[in-house]
């Protein structure tokens, strides 16, 4: 046979400038690689420096802006407290165990005093102490640590929370977006409510999600999985953040190869083997460019909802702030701003490398 | 009745006012085991043809039928290779191949449809290639795969809608002895579209030449009585190769050339007077 075979790519897959990087001219590409880093760096110096410079000019009823100085010892005085915090915790359950062991056996030598007693009054007498014991022991065990949430409990709080809803989006817009790609009908039928709900602000859809879940969600609270409020927030997120996904997921599985349908009827393929082997796999690079987005969208969305909800969070971390204003208001709101940019920088890159992943090389059938 | 039958079928798209009659009043009967090669310029509605007998397109008159009855949709009694291939890239060979066998033998145990879709793979010589992505595959190697899917759902009728004219010469050349080969040994009945008049000589029992169009047509039938096996390079000096070569050239150049087609559309036959000098 003349056919041969096509040599394939098997380098796992490198961003552009480390595969230039090993490959050809290495002193070209570490100067290329300076500049790449270079640029960037000094613009964020230049950056602080003026804001530095401008956080001296503007006075405000809690003192000055503060300076990247101080909103930096605000950010380790934050650690701080959490750790401390943690401290505290450790100490808090290694004293209850400590109470917990003793109450436990002080049960056990009144019920062997009781067992050995010789007269039933005495006996009845440590009986009723062993029981006394017990149940101060599992009073003890019940009880929890509390304090009010450090900053880094905010943003784990926020990150389950933006997952969970963005896992209810993708899992309603996902669905409806194939089917809406797959059926004309369908399609037409949904179209109008996309348009209408799509622009609505999550500030408009916050108290009507938080009146529905108060009123549908009513399992008690020692009980309740999940917390109101962080089901409310989920689906605030949810309700704002499908609309990406769904919309291009529709995308994709309209610009599905002719050829590929054509293959699908030819085969006879039934619905579920379709979607399945066909359209998602040929749709999912558009899937996840809309998971890209909504993620995005969603993580906004969360923190608007938690400030207005009062919902734990770096959103309700936000609204405290401001609040109790004090000297460090201003510093710890520069804090949290870093810290929503960081992570939301972080997850669009964490999304784009799912995508890129999902996105099947040599896309020619 | 024939085994394969085209009567006055005809084809247009588009709306009824703008639209454009691809194929008129076509008519073509195929007996059971013959090899028939519909020859014509590209743009003449060859695919269209293709896409009426698998049944991915209805005919706005007239009718297809497979011994007798009525081709209504796509069925596994006729398989089709696509011009692109098709293959799904995300599925290897063996997977492609075994998309069709898992939803219409849905009775045999996973272990037989492997085996099942190995034994076609291993037929168009891709025993070695099983697990390979159709990207990892070469234009002829991807085209082999989809002749094994089409085959490995054991149609009677074996559609190839240009199935070659992808490809490069070489990679051509060997793909035509291939199907060739798969001809003498499944005995099928395969219609074959080309715009390669060699390769309609060379591989069937009958040329039938799609006017251009629109309003395409089928011309008169050709009959290629060469004793096979035909050997390619010994049919370069048989007389009887040369003129049905000609007679074929001259009469589908003719039909380009009538004063009521104005199409520009491209020569793919080859110019006439390179291949009389090549025959000559």
């Amino acid at each position: 046979m003349t056919a041969k075979t096509a040599t394939t790519t098997a380098a796992p897959r490198m961003a552009p400038w480390v595969r230039r990087l090993v490959t050809d001219d290495p002193i070209g590409s570490l100067k290329k690689l300076a500049f790449r880093l270079a640029v960037p760096l000094g613009a964020f110096i230049v950056f602080l420096l003026v804001w530095t410079a401008a956080a001296h000019q503007v006075v405000t009823k809690y003192g000055t802006l503060p300076t990247p100085a101080a909103v930096w010892h605000e950010w380790s005085l934050l650690l701080e407290d959490h750790r401390a915090t943690r401290v505290k915790e450790r100490e808090f359950y290694a004293e209850q165990a400590q109470q917990i062991t003793q109450l436990k056996r002080y049960v056990q030598i009144a019920e062997a005093k009781a067992s050995t007693a010789t007269t039933e009054a005495v006996k009845l007498e440590f009986a009723a102490k062993a029981a006394n014991f017990a149940k101060q022991a599992q009073l003890a065990e019940r009880r929890r640590f509390s304090s009010s949430p450090t900053y880094l409990d905010q943003i784990f709080t926020s990150l389950k929370t933006v997952f969970a809803g963005f896992l209810i989006a993708s899992l309603t817009a996902i669905p409806l977006g194939i089917l809406s790609g797959m059926s004309r009908t369908f399609q037409l039928a949904i179209s109008p409510m996309i348009q209408i709900f799509k622009p609505v602000s999550p500030l408009a859809w916050l108290p009507i999600v938080m009146i529905v879940v108060g009123a549908l969600y009513r399992t008690d609270p020692s009980e309740a999985w999940f917390e109101k409020s962080f089901i409310s927030s989920a689906v605030t997120v949810a309700l704002c953040s499908l609309w990406p996904t769904l919309v291009n997921t529709a995308i994709g599985v309209n610009a599905i190869d002719k050829d590929h349908v054509n293959v699908a009827r030819v085969l006879n393929l039934d619905w579920s083997t379709r979607v399945r082997k066909i359209v998602l796999p040929s749709s999912l690079p558009y899937i996840f460019a809309g998971l890209r987005i909504s993620l995005s969208v969603g993580w906004m969305v969360l923190i608007a909802a938690e400030m207005l909800a009062q919902n734990p969070g770096l959103g309700k971390f936000v609204w405290d702030m401001f609040q109790n204003g004090s000297s460090a208001t201003l510093a710890r709101i520069m804090v949290a701003v870093f810290t929503i940019g960081i992570i939301g920088f972080l997850l669009d890159r964490v999304m784009l490398l799912l995508q890129s992943a999902v996105s099947y090389q040599g896309a020619s059938s | 009745m024939a085994f394969l039958e085209l009567k006055d079928v005809c084809k247009s798209y588009g709306s009824a006012r703008g639209a454009s009659r691809v194929l008129k009043n076509v008519s073509l009967a195929v007996e059971q085991g013959e090899f028939v090669a519909v020859l014509g310029f590209s743009g003449s509605g060859k695919t269209t043809l293709i896409s009426l007998l698998a049944g991915l397109l209805q005919p706005d008159s007239g009718t297809i039928s497979l011994r007798g009855k009525p081709i209504t949709g796509p069925g596994s009694d006729r398989g089709i290779v696509f011009q692109n291939y098709a293959l799904l890239p995300w599925l290897s060979a063996l997977e492609n191949v075994k998309l069709g066998l898992d939803q219409a033998h849905r009775d045999w145990s996973a272990e037989r449809r492997r085996e099942h879709a190995v034994k076609y793979l291993t037929l168009v010589n891709l025993g070695h290639a099983l697990d390979k992505k159709p990207g990892e595959l070469s234009g002829g190697m991807r085209q082999r795969v989809s002749v094994a899917r089409a085959l490995a759902m054991e149609p009677e009728v074996l559609l190839l809608d240009e199935p070659l004219s992808a490809l490069d010469a070489l990679t051509r050349a060997s793909l035509q002895d291939e199907i060739d080969r798969i001809r003498e040994q499944e005995k099928k009945t395969i219609v074959l579209v080309t715009n390669d008049v060699d390769e309609g000589i060379l591989l069937a029992d009958r040329i039938v030449p799609l006017t251009p169009g629109p309003d395409a047509t089928f011309g008169p039938d050709f009959h290629v009585k060469l004793p096979r096996p035909r050997d390619r390079k010994s049919l370069n000096h048989d007389e009887a190769f040369k003129r049905l070569r000609n007679d074929v050239i001259r009469y589908l150049s003719g039909m380009r050339r009538g004063p009521s087609l104005s199409r520009d559309s491209e020569p793919e036959v080859g110019e006439p007077r390179l291949a009389f000098e090549v025959s000559g």
